[in-house]
């Protein structure tokens, strides 16, 4: 076979280093994209969040089970784009749109939004971005939903028991796990199929 | 919903730069975090009322639907917290509820005079922010309107193919699921070509990227960011001095 | 290990003063990573400078490979390149600045919330100074005859006057290549006029060579100076005075017969709730089975309306929406009105195929998206993966049965959508735009599978701007 004579385009050589730092502006976009998406799926939840909420006020640590949403976007986009600051970029972004959209919360929930993409992104960080399988999509969720519990009860929960804010500690992790990790994860790799992620290494191979 | 992602009305308030009101927005939010009474949220929470009609929000009804969602929040957080403090105190759970609408107003204030477009104008000018990344933020937040707009047609085309939901929760929340993911395969496929299209206006040259807006900064911006902490003082000042002060890292 | 390559845009300004640009192709070839077969193989291609090229030929010839590797975004690690292509003397990469773009979709091409502001948007990445900016802005706008100003909101803009302002956003940087890929695709027929329009009059000056890619060559022949198709063997220079074939020749259609009327809308008008205009005013239709209907009229005519009303997908806000005792039968609760049946009533009854396939695809495989419709409407599963099977085989889509539906090309996809509902066997279809930014081949397919329905007994409603598919397939035209 011949070979090519021509050296074809945007042959950044970072791009064959699935862990490069060098970010593509189709990395840009689509980890902004995925950030919106999450954004008008945060601005939802807030009202649904509000309504479940209410029954659930019999025992206020299982509302942590509600926070796994608020999770998503930084672990996918970890997950997806594979590249360092692709959480806290994702997760952010979720946050600020949601609160263009209208939020419960204000301008803190920017700040949330960081923490929480701070949070999935130290998941990514502990396995240096070189794989994004199963055990780091549950790392991530993990520190991630850690990460969200622990603001939350600085903030407003500081007056509550101890046992009951590691309660609430708990439910949050473990919905972070499963919306963020496990429907994450799958999230992913269905997006893979459609064909939609030819252009990023996560749409290029099975994980 | 609240669709403030296009460009947004002119109103007293837009006078004032971006990265001002994101500095006051800061001192606020620091100060209250850190304030567990209910004087301090409440003198906080009185100026940024003042400040309502300066962001053309001075229609009740349009001011309910930006923040009804944000006041059942601050009343659940109130109940909670006098449900389950150890040492229950109606003043407390008031003035945590307090706290939260003056955290969340802010926000509502700067999105009602701020077009994403200055504002990422502001950060990129003024604190530096990555310019690839703030326009790449900018133009991914284009799609969103697009995708409401797609939501319902894709939710009735579940109904073409045999597909709804009936009453069942579970079977709507299914179908639910279903919808935001066609709509999120359209909009990573509109994302990959969107950037495709940035790159043929030269936006991964380079070259040192222009600003043809530009971003000033006025002595009324330091002004405002002076006239906010100042409001906070006062309100930290007649806490401590009416005995009310709790601060939250000290005892 | 790659050459050398220029680390700017080939000088300080990034928009390079120079003239067109010239393309040289030497048995060019591409092959994509996942596939055997080379998508191009052996092209020569010259292009002088100034010159305005149709680059033509059927989905799936190549055109979009070929534009690609022009523009200089084929992904290295997706496509294997032979032969020699050079713009201005380089390879296409390093050339792209002096690239102007003009894709289908004009959402995706957009970037900023003002018209300006996104003209604007590619002089700042080459970083001019502000105060150079806004002049070189308002000439573009004017070159493309732009009319609604700087500030005019990009959101409120109809298809065509976004690819006009994305068309100003491209020449402002006065691009020695100007590439235009199928750029009116997406548009109704006055959107598309008003995009080649634009066209004729910014690139009348020559500035810049114009390379326009397309399938529908019709609309594009007055604009070039010549053709050049691409054809299984190859790249085909055409002569001048060349017209290609009218898709309709030679197509012969399956005749229908009068049959029952099965669906009618009485005085059916439809208004959003929180809108004051209607987006349908009262209208009546009677379809009847053994005859295709056209629903045509100007964009905002309420088109789509009426089909979504026909379909059982809304509910009339005035008048009715009535199915005849025949296509009722069986109906739980004898309901005469779509709306109120069952998803699984309706799609043995009803079939609808969207404007734009991807929104009806529900599984991850073909083989499960034809089975779906049958499955949900109570057919047993063996009977419902036979049907499958059976319209697989007739589209020529087995190879696909296990791909994702998201995976095919936009024919395929077409096809695809119109054997699901098939896969129902509903009495009545309706069907929004089916032969929308089709090449002829696919067109053609679409028809007859269309006129074969009519022949078994079928009503078929289509909504559509196109005039060849009223000529040959409606027995009857309901302008809006």
């Amino acid at each position: 076979m011949a070979r090519p004579a021509v050296h074809p385009s945007s042959a950044d050589t970072t791009e064959r280093n699935p862990g490069g730092v060098r970010w593509r502006t189709v990395d840009i976009v689509v980890t902004a994209v995925l950030g919106v998406a999450f954004g008008v799926v945060f601005w939802a939840w807030n009202l649904v969040g509000e309504a479940a909420s209410t029954p659930l006020d019999f025992f206020p640590p299982i509302k942590g089970l509600l926070n796994g949403v608020y999770l998503m976007p930084g672990v996918v986009a970890g997950l997806l784009v594979r590249k360092p600051g692709a959480a806290v970029f994702a997760s952010t972004l979720a946050a600020a749109v949601s609160l263009l959209l209208g939020s419960p919360y204000g301008g803190i929930i920017v700040v949330y939004g960081l923490v929480q993409g701070l949070g999935g992104e130290l998941g990514f960080l502990l396995t240096r971005y070189r794989s994004f399988g199963w055990g780091t999509a549950i790392l991530a969720a993990v520190t991630a939903g850690l990460s969200t519990a622990t603001l939350d009860i600085t903030l407003y929960y500081a007056e509550v028991a101890f046992g009951l804010n590691v309660a609430y500690a708990v439910f949050t992790v473990l919905s972070s796990v499963l919306l963020a990790g496990v429907v994450g994860l799958l999230l992913v790799r269905a997006l893979a199929r459609t064909g939609a992620l030819s252009s990023f290494a996560a749409g290029r191979q099975r994980v | 919903m609240v669709m403030v992602l296009g460009p947004v009305a002119d109103v007293p308030l837009s006078r004032i730069n971006p990265v001002a009101q994101l500095t006051a927005i800061g001192i606020v939010t620091v100060v209250l975090l850190t304030s567990l009474d209910i004087v301090t949220p409440a003198i906080v929470l009185a100026a940024e009322l003042c400040l309502l009609p300066a962001a053309g929000l001075t229609d009740l009804r349009d001011l309910w639907r930006r923040t009804w969602p944000l006041l059942l929040g601050a009343a659940s957080v109130g109940v909670v917290n006098v449900l389950l403090a150890s040492d229950a105190d109606p003043v407390t759970g008031a003035g945590l509820a307090l706290r939260v609408i003056g955290l969340a107003l802010p926000g509502v204030l700067l999105v009602a005079s701020t077009d994403p477009v200055r504002l990422a104008d502001a950060l990129t000018i003024h604190w530096g922010v990555s310019t690839r990344f703030a326009y790449g933020a900018l133009a991914a937040l284009r799609l969103a309107p697009l995708l409401v707009a797609e939501f319902e047609a894709v939710r009735l085309a579940r109904r073409t193919r045999g597909v709804e939901a009936g009453r069942n929760p579970v079977a709507r929340v299914r179908l639910l699921a279903g919808v935001g993911f066609t709509l999120l395969v359209g909009a990573v496929r509109r994302g990959s070509r969107l950037a495709t299209a940035m790159d043929a206006r030269g936006f991964d040259s380079g070259i040192t990227r222009t600003n043809a807006r530009g971003s000033l900064l006025h002595p009324r911006d330091t002004w405002f960011v002076l006239a906010t902490g100042a409001v906070c003082a006062v309100a930290v000042t007649v806490s401590v001095l009416t005995g009310y002060w709790s601060p939250v890292f000290i005892g | 290990m790659g050459r050398d390559r220029p680390s700017g845009e080939g000088g300080a300004s990034g928009t390079v003063a120079g003239g067109p640009s010239r393309i040289v192709a030497r048995g060019l070839g591409v092959r994509h990573a996942s596939r055997r077969a080379w998508a191009l193989a052996d092209v020569d291609l010259t292009v002088e400078p100034g010159e305005r090229v149709l680059l033509t030929g059927a989905s799936g010839a190549g055109k979009s490979t070929l534009l690609a590797a022009l523009a200089g975004i084929l992904d290295p690690e997706a496509a294997e390149q032979a032969g020699q292509l050079t713009v201005d003397g380089v390879a296409p990469h390093a050339a792209r600045g002096r690239l102007g773009m003009l894709a289908q979709d004009p959402d995706s091409q957009l970037v900023m919330t003002r018209a300006g502001d996104d003209v604007a948007f590619g002089l700042e990445n080459a970083g001019l100074p502000a105060d150079e900016i806004w002049p070189r802005v308002d000439e573009a706008l004017a070159a493309v005859g732009f009319g609604y100003g700087r500030e005019r909101p990009t959101q409120a803009l109809s298809g065509g006057e976004k690819q006009r302002l994305v068309l100003a956003g491209a020449l402002a940087r006065r691009p020695g290549l100007l590439l235009l890929d199928e750029p009116t695709a997406q548009l109704d027929p006055a959107g598309a006029d008003v995009v080649r329009a634009a066209v004729a009059r910014a690139t009348a000056d020559r500035r810049a060579t114009v390379v326009v890619v397309d399938h529908d060559a019709g609309p594009w022949l007055p604009l070039v100076d010549r053709v050049v198709e691409l054809l299984p063997g190859g790249l085909v220079e055409q002569p001048p005075g060349w017209r290609p074939a009218r898709r309709t020749a030679g197509l012969e259609l399956l005749p229908g017969a009068d049959g029952p009327v099965l669906l009618t809308a009485d005085a059916a008008g439809f208004t959003y709730p929180g809108t004051a205009t209607p987006a349908l005013r009262p209208t009546g239709a009677a379809l009847q089975g053994g005859r295709a209907l056209a629903v045509t009229g100007p964009n905002g005519s309420g088109k789509s309306t009426l089909a979504l009303l026909l379909a059982g997908l809304r509910s009339p806000t005035t008048g009715r929406v009535e199915a005849a005792g025949e296509l009722a039968a069986g109906v739980r609760g004898g309901h005469r009105a779509p709306i109120r049946w069952r998803a699984g009533e309706l799609v043995t009854r009803i079939g609808t195929v969207f404007q734009h396939p991807e929104q009806q695809f529900l599984t991850g495989r073909l083989r499960d998206e034809l089975a779906l419709g049958p499955l949900r409407s109570g057919t047993g599963d063996a009977a419902a993966r036979a049907t499958a099977e059976e319209l697989l085989e007739r589209l020529g889509l087995t190879a696909f049965a296990d791909a994702n539906p998201y995976t095919l090309s936009g024919g395929q996809q077409r096809r695809l959508s119109v054997a699901t509902v098939l896969a129902t066997s509903p009495r009545v279809l309706v069907l929004d735009e089916p032969t929308f930014g089709q090449d002829a081949a696919t067109w053609r397919e679409v028809v007859t599978l269309l006129a074969e329905q009519r022949a078994r007994g079928c009503a078929v409603v289509t909504v559509t701007h196109d005039r060849d598919l009223v000529e040959v397939l409606a027995d009857a035209e309901l302008a809006l």
